[in-house]
């Protein structure tokens, strides 16, 4: 199995055995390359081609970027780059072109041709080359002839999975020739699906025979797709391809890969499952802490989580230039300013309200009213944009059918994490070991001498730092506005009571499993019978078992 | 029983006060024309509604610096919904019959048409709507400055087609009636164009919908079958950031497998992280980037206002501009603000939309505008990238439902009516 | 015991449906006779916007007889409400006939639009005017029924019961947003014409359906009365205050409960049915969590345990809401969330609670005063 990290601007396609080919088709490859990769450019026409790019007309784009591409100098890859990304400006009153790349207000000039540092400008002084999506389309595939030669192992992966994509006999011929010389196996095994898929539907049968025997049990979705495609009939019934030798060969090929492709299917599936459960596990195990060790109904516990994520967006406003260590920097601020909150929140209001658990959820929802009016009255109501760090975003490639995306890779690692930190505080401190003295008699703790009110206050603060935090995480998920917390509040208290109230196993249980049932459902019954039939499960569960998966044993219980 | 007696007071007390307090709002005297603004500014669709009473309280303010409308100057009644549908009904009676209001500007949300909807057309008031809907709709009473599917779906659909070659589809939707009823136009369409049954894919999520891990991988392997496939979104609001998100995480970018979306623009991008989002497209009448000396004055206009330079503009509040602007001309034209009288003048109004072209009011009480495609770009903005050569008339009931075929609105006489059939001659679903 | 007695015990509750008859006499009067130019015309405005009012406090007293007397904590009652509302509704649909916009005598628009060829079979029978009626009684009443007997017989009780309702009414808010459940989805069912042939729109219809709010509400507080003053409703707040030992003495507690639960839910669901013809729209958000925390808010507000507190406390929030979302549109919730916590820190019993106190501490004084004098 083979990890490689890829970013998700970059194709995800796969790589396969290399087999010993045909001496007889590389080097005629080899010989069509001569004729076409040789043929003499544009005197130097680079710097004109560039300045022209202005006032080129939108129609006559393409035309002027395959021109551009064939130009024999080393910047040309670097223009069509800088071109495909929209860094490619003109000084509107010089028609200089230039590279802009933003710094705080403005934008930071490099001379396009020269290199030279131009200083800043204002968006207003420049004016972008502007490209659409065919254009880019464009733009990826001449980038990837360029640099199929190039130093770097993974541009070259990116330009022979372009090149799957795009067969050119010219990309063809390039890539035969990359063969003689190619030194990284992936990047080889790359070459060589490209070569099967080209010899695929030559008119050779026994090349063609060898080539889905080559390509058997890839799981490359062109390799797929071509397979199939040898399996299907016209519209009057007749098969497409007439040589049922091959068409069976192909059936064959084309049997493994689903199996495959089924494998992985569940594979994705149950990762699906874990990261819901994940994100269900953070929402609710701030929950679990107030509601299940302290009594406390707290409705503003989703309003908790909103102000952890504004502080995500808060600390990424304060440091523009430093977004992918922000979040080192907002999870400890999130848990400290919710857990101030919820320390204040539990002096000024719950404490009055001990002994009459559905009287804090009544004061607690007229606070999540408040909390949100507040976040509305400064912030606004908009959404706010939070960045996701380069390293969150993208995926962790498995193999061509199975890609784990990193940000919900992160929030599993980060759930189990901060699940993992609950319990040790619980377990391993003085503190823990008090708030579960206070939890199991708390007129027995309190005659044993520990201050149970503060003990409150500290166990609350807890449980809001935890929803702070969990905040952090769906930041990089989801919306932040105000009304973050209201999505997330009935499907917590649905974890908590499912897993059993003051029981952490249970809620780490309770949301992976619901997480993970509700993405098995979902393709059979789709995303809102699939919630409903959780919730009804969860009604009867209750029923069966009225304290939870794991019930809370001993005095504390009755109540 | 003494203390019960004390009771008895002060419960007749507070019996007595809020009889009393019922009164209050009906003793102001008439000396100025009153707007009403009838958007959420608190609940889910704040996010979405504030801003255009925001955009009311600009054009009136800009209007009574003209020196108001007929000698009197404009006064706006700014009530909240707070999102919640039967309060839409409530507020609107409110405006009409206690404010006494010449014109509501207001509602979002198809439902909230709806539930507005009955109220105006009893109390016999006026609604400007200023949002993107599905059609099937023509009131007497009601003003459609936002797009008819016609006016956005369609001429997208013409552009993914033609010029993209796209040749599998998506059309992921919220469940509601909205999309439901777009899908459905654009799978008749696409159907009438050629397309097969197994080329379209159509998914309906709730609202909010915040998992999009397992849709995105279906759309993923529903667009690897080597043609070229484009996802049509009607995804609304809040579902469409963790959408992007999870779209941009599993590497599906624009160049692969675009999608064009009707719900979105300057504003929900301005809280989306664009980066990843770069050549995903969105059909509007309006986008903010359009280079006209008309909206260049806009949007200064706003950002004085708003006193934020950093404010974006969008669609809706276009529709709101074209649709107060035609109501003030209009009652000019009229000379009161008499319902029935402007409802007359307002039908051929013309008046000059911020991307260029007359913006007509016609038959339908729908208007006449440019179809605008865009990419988004990385500040959040979108770039035009196709445009419809003239400008497109609104058509209430779409000629691609069999249902709604035969079906015209036309509200001069001799017919009078939002839902005439041409084949039977005659005119249903109508209580006046 | 007859009714008379009852409310002979009860002279707050006398006082209260003095004033409710007071107060709609005089509302309808105001609207119907007095002409529209004078000052002290009321609107029909008004009127609906009291109407409400009234079929919220219904609901509020439905929920403070499960806990207030019961200590059910149901932060689900909103379902009940919603789902008397919804049979009301179809009935209302089907009374629209081929006035819709597609003109099909038989399918509402929505279905027309979906392409549905028939009526659904949950659909038939509501064209008649007391197969409705029945249907706003046992719908909601056979929910609660089949709810409550699985939850009681197993003993769920306290915040698991109240999570329960909370997961009962969430599901059914999620279920009645599909489109394919053929109610309407998100927009639900609205623009009624006319019910039982009287046009909606008219202000007299909408003054009798008012009245007959204000009735149903004046029957309900009796019936409720009847029921908590009944060797049963003794029961029922012993199983309140002790519930062990309740039913160590010998009762089935689970009957018991099971019986208010009903009993309850039917009163939501006839309150559901009054308030769709009054607001003219019945929608799956009725069934949103957030709504049934607030029922149980207005309760709390009034004075848990007292039934006219129930009426008050919905009558004065919600009117508290409406003169906010007026006059300060963007503070409502500030003022709203206020109010819920000052009322839960420094009002437990709420307002009744308060006044009682007041009352209490003045007759104390009196008391004091009067000896003094001797």
């Amino acid at each position: 199995m083979k990890i490689i990290m890829l970013k998700p601007s970059e194709a995800t396609k796969p790589v396969s055995l290399w087999k010993p080919w045909s001496l007889l088709t590389s080097g005629l490859w080899v010989f069509a390359l001569i004729l076409t990769g040789f043929t003499p450019a544009h005197a130097d026409g680079f710097a004109d081609e560039v300045n022209r790019l202005p006032t080129v007309p939108m129609a006559e784009m393409e035309q002027t970027i395959g021109r551009l591409a064939h130009v024999q100098n080393p910047k040309v890859a670097e223009m069509l780059q800088a071109m495909h990304d929209g860094r490619l400006f003109y000084v509107k009153a010089s028609g200089r072109m230039v590279f802009a790349d933003t710094k705080d207000d403005g934008f930071k000039l490099t001379d396009a041709l020269s290199g030279e540092a131009l200083g800043v400008a204002d968006r207003f002084e420049i004016k972008k080359i502007a490209v659409t999506n065919a254009l880019r389309t464009v733009l990826d595939r001449e980038i990837a002839l360029l640099e199929l030669n190039s130093t770097d192992v993974r541009l070259r992966m990116k330009s022979v999975k372009s090149v799957i994509q795009n067969p050119t006999p010219e990309a063809m011929a390039l890539l035969a020739k990359q063969r003689e010389i190619e030194k990284d196996g992936g990047v080889l095994e790359a070459i060589n699906v490209a070569l099967a898929l080209a010899d695929l539907s030559g008119k050779d049968k026994a090349l063609r025979g060898k080539a889905i025997r080559l390509l058997e049990g890839n799981l490359n979705q062109d390799v797929r797709n071509r397979l199939s495609a040898l399996q299907e009939k016209t519209d009057t019934g007749e098969y497409v391809e007439g040589d049922s030798e091959i068409r069976n060969l192909a059936a064959v090929a084309l049997k493994k890969i689903e199996y495959k492709l089924e494998l992985n299917h569940l594979a994705e599936t149950l990762f699906f499952g874990l990261s819901l459960g994940a994100v269900l596990v953070l929402a609710a195990i701030g929950l679990a802490i107030t509601f299940g060790v302290m009594g406390v109904i707290n409705m503003a516990h989703g309003e908790l989580m909103m102000l952890g994520a504004y502080t995500t967006y808060v600390v990424q406003l304060m440091m523009p230039n430093a977004i992918d260590y922000s979040l080192f920097v907002a999870i400890p601020a999130a848990f400290v300013i919710t857990a101030l909150v919820g320390i204040g929140i539990e002096r000024g209001i719950i404490r009055f309200l001990y002994g009459r658990p559905l009287e804090t959820l009544l004061a607690t929802f007229g606070l999540s009213l408040i909390l949100q009016q507040l976040v509305r009255s400064i912030f606004s109501p908009l959404n706010r944009s939070v960045s996701t760090p380069t390293w969150m975003s993208g995926s962790l490639e498995i193999n061509s059918a199975l890609t784990l995306t990193l940000n919900r890779f992160y929030i599993i690692l980060f759930g189990l994490l901060v699940f993992w930190g609950l319990l040790m505080v619980l377990k391993r401190t003085r503190l823990g070991l008090e708030v579960r003295a206070v939890a199991q008699n708390r007129a027995m703790a309190k005659a044993m001498g520990i201050r149970t009110d503060w003990v409150d206050a500290m166990t609350f603060g807890l449980g809001s730092g935890i929803a702070g935090v969990a905040g952090v995480a769906l930041s990089q998920l989801t919306n932040v506005g105000p009304n973050l917390g209201q999505a997330y509040i009935v499907d917590s208290f649905m974890v908590v009571v499912f897993g059993g109230v003051g029981n952490l196993w249970g809620t780490l249980v309770g949301g992976l499993t619901l997480g993970v049932a509700d993405k098995i459902l979902e393709p059979y019954a789709g995303t809102v019978l699939a919630k409903i039939l959780m919730l009804l499960f969860i009604i009867l569960f209750i029923q069966k078992r009225p304290r939870g998966l794991f019930p809370q044993k001993g005095r504390a219980a009755e109540g | 029983m003494k203390p019960l007696r004390n009771l008895q007071t002060i419960i007749a007390l507070i019996a007595f006060l809020s009889l009393s307090l019922l009164y209050t709002a009906n003793l102001r005297a008439e000396d100025t024309i009153k707007v009403g603004i009838l958007h959420s500014l608190s609940g889910t669709m704040a996010i979405s509604e504030t801003t255009l009473k925001d955009t009311m309280l600009m054009l009136i303010e800009e209007q009574n610096k003209k020196g108001g409308l007929l000698g009197k100057k404009l006064e706006a009644v700014v009530v909240d919904p707070a999102s919640n549908w039967p309060l839409f009904a409530e507020k609107a009676r409110e405006l009409l019959q206690k404010q006494k209001v010449a014109a509501i500007f207001g509602c979002w949300t198809s439902v909230s048409r709806k539930s507005v909807l009955p109220v105006v057309e009893e109390l016999n008031g006026l609604l400007f709507y200023p949002v993107q809907y599905e059609g099937e709709e023509s009131s007497k009473n009601v003003f459609y400055t936002g797009a008819a599917p016609n006016q956005q779906a369609i001429p997208a659909v013409d552009y993914l087609m033609n010029d993209l070659g796209v040749k599998r589809w998506v059309l992921a939707g919220t469940d509601y009636v909205y999309p439901r009823t777009t899908n459905k136009i654009l799978e008749a369409y696409l159907k009438s164009k050629g397309v097969k049954e197994k080329d379209i894919l159509i998914n309906y999520t709730p609202f909010g919908h915040s998992d999009w891990q397992s849709i995105v991988a279906d759309i993923k392997k529903f667009g690897s079958t080597g043609k070229k496939t484009a996802v049509v979104s009607t995804i609304n609001g809040d579902a469409n950031v963790p959408f992007y998100k999870e779209l941009g995480n599993q590497g599906i970018t624009a160049d692969k497998l675009p999608v064009v979306a009707f719900s979105v623009g300057e504003e929900e991008l301005s809280g989306i992280d664009t980066k990843p989002l770069v050549g995903h497209l969105a059909a509007w009448n309006y986008f903010m980037s359009v280079d006209t000396k008309e909206n260049a004055e806009f949007i200064k206009k706003w950002h004085t206002f708003i006193k934020n330079p950093k404010r974006v503009t969008n669609d809706p509040m276009e529709a709101h501009y074209i649709g107060f602007n035609m109501w003030v001309k209009a009652v000019e034209k009229a000379g009161t603000t008499d319902t029935d009288a402007v409802a007359k003048a307002l039908v051929g109004m013309e008046y000059p939309n911020l991307t260029g072209g007359l913006a007509k009011m016609n038959k339908a009480h729908h208007l006449s505008k440019p179809v605008l495609i865009g990419e988004i770009q990385d500040d959040g903005q979108f770039q035009t990238v196709w445009q419809t050569k003239g400008l497109v008339d609104g058509d209430a009931w779409s000629d691609y439902l069999p249902e709604s075929k035969p079906i015209i609105a036309d509200w001069t006489p001799p017919i009078n009516c939002g839902n005439y059939n041409t084949k039977t001659k005659k005119c249903s679903g109508q209580k006046y | 015991m007859d009714i008379a007695n009852l409310l002979a015990q009860d002279r707050v509750g006398k006082l209260f449906l003095m004033v409710l008859a007071l107060m709609a006499i005089a509302i309808s009067a105001l609207n119907l006779l007095v002409p529209d130019s004078s000052a002290m015309h009321l609107s029909t405005f008004t009127v609906t916007v009291v109407g409400k009012y009234l079929t919220y406090a219904l609901l509020a007293l439905a929920v403070d007889l499960v806990w207030g007397y019961c200590g059910i904590l149901s932060l689900g009652h909103g379902a009940f409400f919603a789902l008397g509302g919804y049979a009301m509704g179809i009935y209302m649909m089907r009374q629209i006939g081929d006035r819709g916009v597609y003109g099909n005598a038989l399918l509402p628009d929505f279905m027309v639009f979906l392409n549905w060829k028939e009526l659904p079979w949950y659909w038939q029978g509501f064209d008649q005017f007391w197969f409705a009626s029945l249907m706003v009684v046992l719908v909601p009443g056979i929910l609660a029924c089949l709810f409550g007997w699985l939850a009681f017989r197993s003993r769920v009780t306290g915040v698991y019961l109240s999570i329960i309702t909370q997961a009962l009414t969430y599901a059914l808010m999620l279920a009645f947003f599909r489109n394919e459940m053929g109610f309407g989805g998100n927009n639900g069912l609205t623009d009624f014409k006319e019910i039982l042939g009287y046009n909606l729109q008219k202000d007299g219809t909408r003054v009798t359906i008012f009245l007959l709010t204000a009735l149903l509400l004046g029957l309900g507080y009796i019936a409720s009365r009847f029921v908590v003053e009944s060797k049963m409703g003794r029961v029922v707040t012993a199983i309140r205050d002790a519930e062990s030992r309740t039913r160590f003495i010998g009762y089935k507690v689970e009957h018991f409960k099971l019986w208010v639960f009903v009993f309850s839910a039917v009163l939501a669901g006839i309150a559901g049915a009054l308030y769709v013809p009054q607001v003219g729209i019945i929608n799956p958000s009725e069934f949103s969590p957030l709504n049934s925390l607030e029922l149980v808010i207005w309760v709390a507000v009034g004075g848990r345990g007292t039934l006219y507190g129930a009426v008050l406390g919905a009558i004065l929030v919600n009117y508290a809401k409406t003169v906010f979302t007026g006059i300060l549109p963007e503070v409502w919730l500030f003022a709203l969330g206020g109010l819920f916590v000052s009322v839960t820190l420094f009002m437990p019993d709420g307002l009744v609670g308060m006044a009682r106190k007041l009352a209490s501490v003045r007759g104390l004084g009196l008391k004091l005063n009067q000896r003094s004098k001797l």
